[in-house]
């Protein structure tokens, strides 16, 4: 990490299209350089900012044209911070079937919650006012 | 980049080689797509080459494992070959390596059919 990082900070509102989880993946991307973070950590990075996107767009905004997803990351000294959030009618984790069960282990979906757990450090939902869910994604660097 | 899909006929396997990204919308459907016709032809051993496929997000997987019900479903087996790091993290991650044959060569990938 250079000596001269300074704290940097993005925030935007974006339209609910498969363009928009573009977008989102390479800023993190390119703010995950800014901190430090090699190449499998961007990879990993990447991975849980596009599910993240994925579910804003596809599965809380459904496409909607008229519903906006929010985008914030922060790149600081450490450790990368994204937060995303949607207009959706929000989001229950517990509603969402084990991926890792043996029965579940051949259905189609439900495998985005699991890899940002599994990629970031820290991965929490929490509901929007007045409506939608707001995903805070925390990835930290590793002291070497 | 989306995903190109090549088939190619050894002995009375079919080998797909996929390069470039299995992400939801374009690289996706191009998977399914490809997975239905072969099957709508009636190829039941399909090995599946992964080897320059540099990302596979959610949905990709998804497909990967709809493909391999497809497949199943019609009497026939779809393997895996040449995994990337990446995807074979995914597999450990999704537990899907207990769903997958997979192989490092496609000399062994054929075999395993006959």
């Amino acid at each position: 990490m250079a000596a001269s990082f300074q704290q940097e900070t993005m925030e935007k509102s974006l339209d609910s299209t498969l363009d928009s989880v573009d977008f989102a993946d390479q800023a993190a991307i390119e703010f995950a350089r800014k901190v430090g973070f090699d190449e499998d950590d961007q990879n990993s990075i990447s991975m849980a900012v596009r599910e993240c996107m994925v579910n804003a767009v596809a599965h809380g905004n459904q496409y909607n044209a008229r519903k906006k997803v929010y985008l914030k990351i922060e790149a600081m000294p450490n450790s990368l911070s994204i937060l995303i959030g949607d207009e959706g009618n929000g989001f229950d984790e517990n509603s969402v079937p084990d991926p890792l069960a043996q029965e579940n282990l051949l259905r189609q979906s439900g495998r985005g919650l699991l890899l940002m757990r599994a990629f970031m450090d820290e991965c929490e939902h929490s509901a929007r006012t007045p409506s939608g869910t707001l995903v805070r994604l925390v990835k930290r660097l590793q002291e070497s | 980049m989306s995903v190109t899909m090549t088939t190619r006929q050894v002995g009375d396997v079919t080998v797909i080689d996929a390069s470039g990204r299995i992400t939801l919308g374009e690289g996706s459907s191009a998977f399914r797509d490809t997975i239905k016709d072969l099957v709508t032809k009636g190829d039941k051993k399909i090995l599946l080459n992964l080897g320059e496929v540099s990302y596979i997000d959610s949905s990709g997987i998804g497909e990967l494992v709809s493909g391999f019900t497809t497949v199943s479903n019609s009497g026939g087996n779809l393997k895996l070959l040449s995994l990337t790091k990446r995807v074979q993290d995914l597999l450990q991650i999704t537990k899907l390596y207990t769903v997958f044959e997979v192989f490092d060569e496609e000399a062994a990938g054929l075999a395993s059919f006959n």
